[in-house]
């Protein structure tokens, strides 16, 4: 059942991949890449983090996802270029990709992975949190900041006048 | 059972697939889109690890990588209204002023 909800999800996570990579309409990849991020929070859940899982769905497939398609409408992309590459370069890319990915799984199929026997509890948001407001309090301090300091600048970079 | 090559080898697929959106497109927000995808490749390989070496730090790492996510895109979209505002066209290949 596992294996069976595995194949069906990463099928539909690289095909939709592969349409925000090959789609001319900026729109259309925008929510195969919804598609493409929701597929991966599934497979959050098949790998105990369920609140990972709600993230994803939260954070990305809704602020960022949300983000990028009101820009797209507000400065109204119709079509772009596809691939914009020649034959040659587009063949040889495409050599170098699967080359890459052959090279990765070459080197992941010999291991043998032990998978550890976790607690009932991993990757609840009381696990998370617990873990997040102690060990790792002043990491999460310096995010807040971070996100403070991008808020500042995307305000002052889309303002009229620079 | 579970089985943790599956989910490494979907990661190196996506990411390839994210790094290519990046090469071969020309629209800006495209570009910001396959930066996207390559993000969460990496984050689902950091919540296989997780999994694997029974460890929360993979998770934790997932969420800063969600939040510096967020700001890229926030950043890198006002970037690109900027961009049109000045030049009428999101095409990185228009963009060449720097370029010798």
């Amino acid at each position: 059942m596992e294996v069976l909800v595995f194949m069906v999800v990463a099928t539909v996570a690289v095909v939709s991949a592969m349409v925000v990579l090959l789609h001319k309409n900026p729109v259309i990849g925008a929510l195969f890449l919804v598609t493409n991020l929701v597929c991966i929070a599934v497979l959050y859940l098949l790998l105990d983090a369920q609140f990972l899982a709600a993230i994803q769905v939260i954070v990305y497939a809704g602020a960022i996802m949300v983000l990028i398609l009101f820009v797209i409408m507000l400065l109204s992309l119709k079509r772009e270029e596809g691939i914009h590459a020649g034959s040659a370069q587009r063949f040889f890319g495409a050599l170098a990709a699967t080359g890459f990915v052959a090279l990765i799984v070459r080197g992941i199929l010999p291991i043998s992975w032990r998978v550890a026997s976790v607690r009932s509890d991993f990757g609840t948001a009381e696990f998370i949190g617990r873990r997040l407001f102690s060990q790792y309090f002043y990491p999460f301090e310096m995010i807040s900041l971070v996100l403070l300091v991008a808020m500042a600048g995307a305000v002052v970079l889309a303002k009229k006048k620079l | 059972m579970l089985n943790v090559q599956g989910y490494l080898v979907l990661s190196a697929a996506i990411f390839v697939i994210g790094v290519m959106t990046v090469l071969l497109r020309r629209g800006a927000i495209t570009i910001l889109m396959g930066i996207e995808l390559m993000l969460n490749a990496t984050n689902l390989a950091f919540a296989a690890f997780s999994r694997q070496r029974g460890s929360a730090e993979g998770q934790i790492f997932v969420l800063f990588v969600v939040a510096i996510a967020a700001a890229e895109a926030a950043v890198g979209l006002a970037i690109v209204i900027a961009l049109f505002r000045l030049r009428e066209t999101t095409d990185v290949d228009d963009v060449n002023l720097m370029k010798w």
